[in-house]
């Protein structure tokens, strides 16, 4: 079976740690949907590359023709992986945009795996107290684990099974595949499809 | 096929003058702009309603009222007049009074409107919006058919055996467009009541207003009304023409950077390519109407251009104006150069039908 990821990642510089890690984490989802039998295709949104257009949806109200893909990939997909850099405090401000942007609609029920980056572990907290509350409200079903990287993760012997993130990316990718293994493919709302008989608007129903 | 001016009467600073015209000097203006297209030789002059600053046009009634007295060829309309926070028996009441003013030549367009505290301050709650424009609407549409009406509903006072004067003028009510931008639920409605549909495709890209149009046409077929080519369309356009393409663009590009409605965001270029902002030479603008065959599903029935707000100063208003009164005759020819027999005219009140002359034109439905 055919299943679709897609990934947000919302790291300003090239490289990015942020890119690294959501990298890794769409390596390891894979591994774990392909160990179950699964053809994984993957659509990689880097929010950096809609930064205008992201100011621009919110000012006119509506997509370029390019962000528009980009949502549509995501509202698509059956799992989603989002990593956003640690900015005071909380997710980045642009981060923040793109789901500001997106249907909010577009993630309910959809599996999602959280993961930030930042200076030092002490900002670790930012995917409970901001992530994941954002994505509670968008009624997106967040995986137990979220994975945080500071900058002294990437220190660790690479490939090494006792590194803590490298473990930490195994469980996360293990439970978002588990998730998406255990859904069908969302079906993608369309307002003109499900429309209101005006009988019912008339009784004033929904 | 209709060809007109429409505006919400925005009270804006003109970036280049540094001037903001007083309200006054404005709402004068919107008269002059509806004379002018008559003698031009425009069919629709619409005007909005709003209930806060910058906008002046609260009262349209009156302001239309006014310059009836003052044309008499012209058709008078809005855009829009809010079908969720005024009361439907004064709708009836005001617009039955302006078509008999008007001899006939009144229609109007109905919207939701998007300015949040409005809801509150007329009593209303803006998640009702649709429900209040399905219920308002039913019973508008009621007291101008129904000589007495027993009315109950969720959001009015119920009514018993009230008349609604005065009756519509020959018994035909004013046509009704039903505006929206992208609720399926108002395109649902104009197909149940064999309305006609207006898609204000500034603000909305080409291929979702073409997917809204489609869905009224289809719907509107379902509910009996004739084929799908038979439904009754508007659009709108942001003009702004000069003689040449370069000129128009250097100009207007001021205004629509420094407007409220389109500044900081997308560039003009990119809302010129994805919207129906139309900024160019009389011949790109020609060519970039008769494309718009394509958004609305083929043939439609009314062209609406805004050509004032955004502080673009009152002359230049005017020479828009007069451009457009060369631009339309051509457009009308090219048009009428493919429209299939059977799709209809716009529709008018038949006495405006009997005054042009017109045989066969569409009366109020």
């Amino acid at each position: 079976m055919k299943r679709t990821l897609a990934v947000v990642s919302a790291g300003l510089r090239l490289p990015s740690t942020t890119r690294m890690l959501a990298d890794r984490l769409t390596d390891g989802v894979r591994a774990e949907l392909e160990g179950r039998g699964a053809q994984v295709d993957v659509e990689v949104v880097e929010v950096r590359d809609h930064a205008h257009d992201l100011v621009n949806h919110l000012m006119a109200g509506y997509p370029s023709p390019g962000l528009g893909r980009a949502f549509d990939a995501v509202t698509a997909a059956d799992g989603l992986i989002v990593v956003t850099p640690t900015f005071t405090a909380s997710y980045s401000g642009l981060f923040k945009m793109f789901f500001e942007c997106l249907e909010d609609t577009a993630l309910v029920d959809k599996p999602v795996l959280t993961a930030a980056t930042g200076g030092t572990g002490r900002h670790s907290l930012v995917l409970e107290h901001a992530v994941r509350p954002l994505f509670a409200y968008l009624r997106a079903v967040v995986v137990p684990t979220a994975v945080f990287a500071a900058t002294d993760d990437w220190g660790y012997g690479s490939g090494d099974t006792q590194d803590p993130l490298v473990r930490r990316i195994g469980r996360a990718a293990r439970e978002l595949a588990d998730a998406v293994a255990r859904r069908e493919a969302p079906t993608v709302e369309d307002p003109h499809d499900g429309l209101v008989p005006f009988a019912r608007l008339l009784e004033g129903g929904e | 096929m209709h060809f007109g001016i429409f505006g919400v009467g925005d009270v804006a600073r003109d970036p280049l003058s540094g001037r903001t015209p007083t309200e006054h000097e404005r709402i004068k203006a919107l008269v002059e702009y509806a004379k002018l297209a008559e003698d031009v030789g425009l069919d629709v002059f619409a005007i909005g309603e709003h209930h806060n600053p910058p906008f002046v046009p609260s009262s349209p009634t009156t302001l239309l009222g006014h310059i009836a007295a003052r044309t008499e060829r012209i058709l008078l309309s809005t855009s829009t007049t809010l079908i969720t926070t005024n009361d439907p028996v004064k709708i009836a009441e005001d617009y039955a009074m302006l078509q008999h003013l008007a001899d006939g030549r009144v229609d109007l367009m109905l919207g939701r409107g998007n300015t949040g505290p409005v809801y509150p301050w007329f009593g209303q709650d803006i998640r009702n919006g649709i429900e209040l424009a399905v219920e308002n609407y039913a019973l508008l549409h009621r007291l101008w058919r129904e000589d007495v009406v027993d009315w109950t509903g969720r959001f009015r006072t119920p009514l018993q055996g009230f008349t609604s004067t005065p009756r519509p003028l020959g018994g035909v009510p004013p046509f009704v467009w039903h505006a929206s931008i992208r609720s399926p639920e108002i395109a649902e409605q104009a197909a149940y009541y064999g309305d006609g549909f207006f898609h204000n495709n500034l603000f909305w890209p080409k291929e979702h207003v073409r997917r809204l149009v489609d869905l009224y046409r289809s719907r509107f077929e379902h509910y009996g009304h004739g084929p799908a080519d038979h439904a009754v369309v508007g659009l709108a356009a942001h003009l702004f023409v000069r003689r040449n393409s370069q000129d128009a663009v250097r100009e207007f590009r001021p205004y629509f950077d420094g407007s409220a409605a389109y500044g900081n965001g997308p560039s003009l270029e990119d809302t010129m390519a994805q919207t129906a902002v139309v900024v160019g030479s009389p011949q790109q603008v020609i060519e970039r109407v008769l494309a718009y065959r394509e958004n609305a599903g083929g043939d439609y029935q009314r062209q609406l251009f805004n050509v004032d707000g955004i502080g673009v100063p009152h002359r230049t208003v005017l020479e828009q104006i007069e451009s457009l009164g060369e631009i339309v005759p051509v457009l009308r020819k090219e048009f009428a150069r493919s429209r299939p027999a059977h799709v209809p005219d716009a529709p008018v009140h038949p006495s405006v039908g009997a005054a042009a002359g017109l045989a066969g034109a569409e009366g109020g439905r």
